[in-house]
């Protein structure tokens, strides 16, 4: 059967060589979408996430939340292969109550991210395949924010968007908390109130154009009152 | 423009006029035996050539899509869905995908979107002068025989997947063709990625000789299978019902998903969620103004000929 593919570069027609028996081979790793998002403010930190956990083009789960609490004042949220994101959480978890019994102290945040940055590196040459984004209270009892990649190389923010859609929602958040690309615009401090709204309206934009986000959203607000913990219905198609 | 079309036959109105001359059929020149693949060495050419300079043949969008019809009693209903995908982001969350073929045949595109656009339209034009050169309402199975015969000409490359329903002299037809060519007349078929949700509802709800409404309703409840099911049909659902002298274009007859609605436009009071920039937001660098100098030389006037 002719095709483009028998014309090599020039136009000439290539030698049909027969490349003999192929191997197929498994791979360990499936991605199962989800978007994750974090904020963090003067005196709080936000953690959402969609609840959709799907493969290909079908939907395993509409209420499978990515937002897991570790401490009081911490949240993680882990978005990418599903099977990884459930054992990395076990491990932090473990980790979590060892230190506690040893060090007779909770866990703070800026040392949570820490101990998970080199659990992933740990995992340098099979990593796991999730994308963690940290968010908490500090020791000063200010929104921190630490954002990861799948190796372990970490960095605090003030805000970050990871997972499927973090494309769109990254570029939204420079301008409307980071206040980039603005000129004459007075840099007010970002309020809980405001906050919760921007995360709202920017995972509604980020349902419309990307497939694997929709269901609802799981929006989890860290303030040294507690965790407080809202869902909204987004996009179900 | 390759053409057999001979105006003066249609412009005389006589059909005896025309057994004179040789009865015009088709409009494209009659294809040469065998495949042409004039083109494919040129392409490999331009993708290699496109390569070395750093960029990538652009892919084509799929529409990723449910669509399905379902014969009843007086007709034929398709339905569809109205995303379009470019990977797995949205790239129209409105588009339009049951086709026009002719008064009475409608057809439904999935894969990719530009070749179900325009096998569609290349059938609709043909179809139409075939028409005018019978005399005839055009029939569904000829433009099923015209839509395999291009499709498998092209072996498969023209990435269309089509649900081909309507309503001539001989009843209601339904059929699916496939990009390779391959046809089936069927009471009940579905195609796209959300195919088998939409099967999974007609095969537990359809019985032959529907009414109406009852068949609206299947046909709704298959694509919103799809629509909610599927990661790559969503959006509104469109039908199309056909019947002997009548069709009904119901676009959206659904819309099963509304964006989110914000805060502030809901309650109306200028509240947080508010995204309107003011003027002088984004910075003006430098402005440079270069008036262009222009002289009036030679001023004429060219009459078209509208006879």
């Amino acid at each position: 059967m002719l095709s483009a593919q028998n014309f090599g570069e020039s136009g000439k027609m290539k030698e049909y060589h027969y490349t003999g028996p192929v191997e197929h081979r498994f791979s360990p790793y499936a991605f199962n979408g989800g978007t994750v998002l974090a904020v963090a403010g003067e005196d709080f930190a936000i953690v959402a996430s969609d609840t959709r956990l799907s493969e290909g083009y079908s939907i395993h789960s509409r209420d499978s939340p990515k937002c897991y609490k570790l401490t009081d004042t911490t949240v993680i949220g882990c978005s990418g292969f599903h099977g990884d994101c459930l054992t990395l959480t076990k491990i932090i978890d473990a980790r979590l109550k060892m230190y506690k019994h040893s060090n007779n102290k909770t866990m703070t945040s800026g040392a949570i991210a820490a101990m998970l940055s080199t659990i992933l590196y740990s995992r340098r040459f099979f990593p796991y395949y999730v994308y963690n984004i940290i968010g908490g209270l500090d020791e000063q009892g200010k929104g921190a924010v630490y954002s990861f990649d799948p190796v372990g190389s970490y960095q605090r923010d003030t805000y970050k968007a990871g997972g499927s859609a973090s494309a769109m929602l990254q570029p939204l958040l420079d301008n409307q908390i980071g206040f980039k690309n603005m000129e004459g615009v007075e840099h007010v401090p970002l309020s809980k109130d405001k906050a919760v709204q921007l995360v709202k309206d920017v995972f509604i934009s980020a349902a419309e154009r990307d497939v694997y986000t929709g269901d609802a959203l799981r929006i989890c607000i860290i303030t040294k009152e507690g965790i407080q913990e809202q869902n909204i219905p987004l996009r179900k198609d | 423009m390759q053409h057999l079309y001979r105006p003066a036959a249609f412009v005389s109105g006589k059909r005896g006029s025309s057994s004179t001359k040789m009865a015009t059929l088709a409009v494209r020149r009659v294809p040469l035996g065998g495949f042409s693949f004039e083109n494919c060495k040129r392409n490999s050419v331009l993708e290699s050539e496109a390569n070395k300079v750093g960029f990538s043949v652009p892919t084509a969008r799929k529409t990723g899509t449910t669509i399905c019809g379902v014969v009843f009693k007086d007709g034929v209903v398709l339905g569809a869905d109205t995303r379009a995908t470019e990977g797995m982001v949205v790239a129209d969350k409105n588009c339009s995908k049951i086709h026009y073929i002719s008064p009475n045949i409608y057809c439904c595109g999935a894969g990719t979107a530009a070749d179900t656009e325009m096998t569609t339209q290349i059938i609709s034009s043909n179809l139409e002068l075939h028409s005018l050169s019978t005399g005839r309402l055009p029939r569904v199975a000829t433009a099923n025989r015209m839509l395999k015969q291009m499709l498998f000409r092209y072996q498969g490359y023209i990435g269309a997947a089509l649900v081909l329903g309507g309503v001539d002299c001989n009843g209601p037809h339904l059929y699916s063709i496939y990009p390779h060519g391959s046809t089936d007349k069927l009471p009940y078929v579905t195609m796209g990625s959300g195919s088998l949700a939409a099967m999974a509802v007609f095969e537990d709800r359809y019985k032959p000789d529907m009414e109406e409404e009852e068949a609206k309703r299947l046909v709704r409840d298959a694509i919103a299978a799809g629509i909610f099911n599927d990661l790559g049909s969503g959006s509104n659902i469109d039908l199309c019902v056909i019947t002997k002298g009548n069709v009904d274009y119901i676009r959206p007859h659904d819309e099963a998903n509304k964006k989110g609605v914000r805060r502030g436009e809901l309650e109306g009071v200028r509240l947080t969620g508010d995204y309107k920039y003011k003027r002088g937001t984004t910075a003006v660098l430098s402005k440079a103004v270069n008036p262009l100098d222009l002289e009036l030389l030679e001023e004429s006037v060219q009459t078209m000929d509208t006879s």
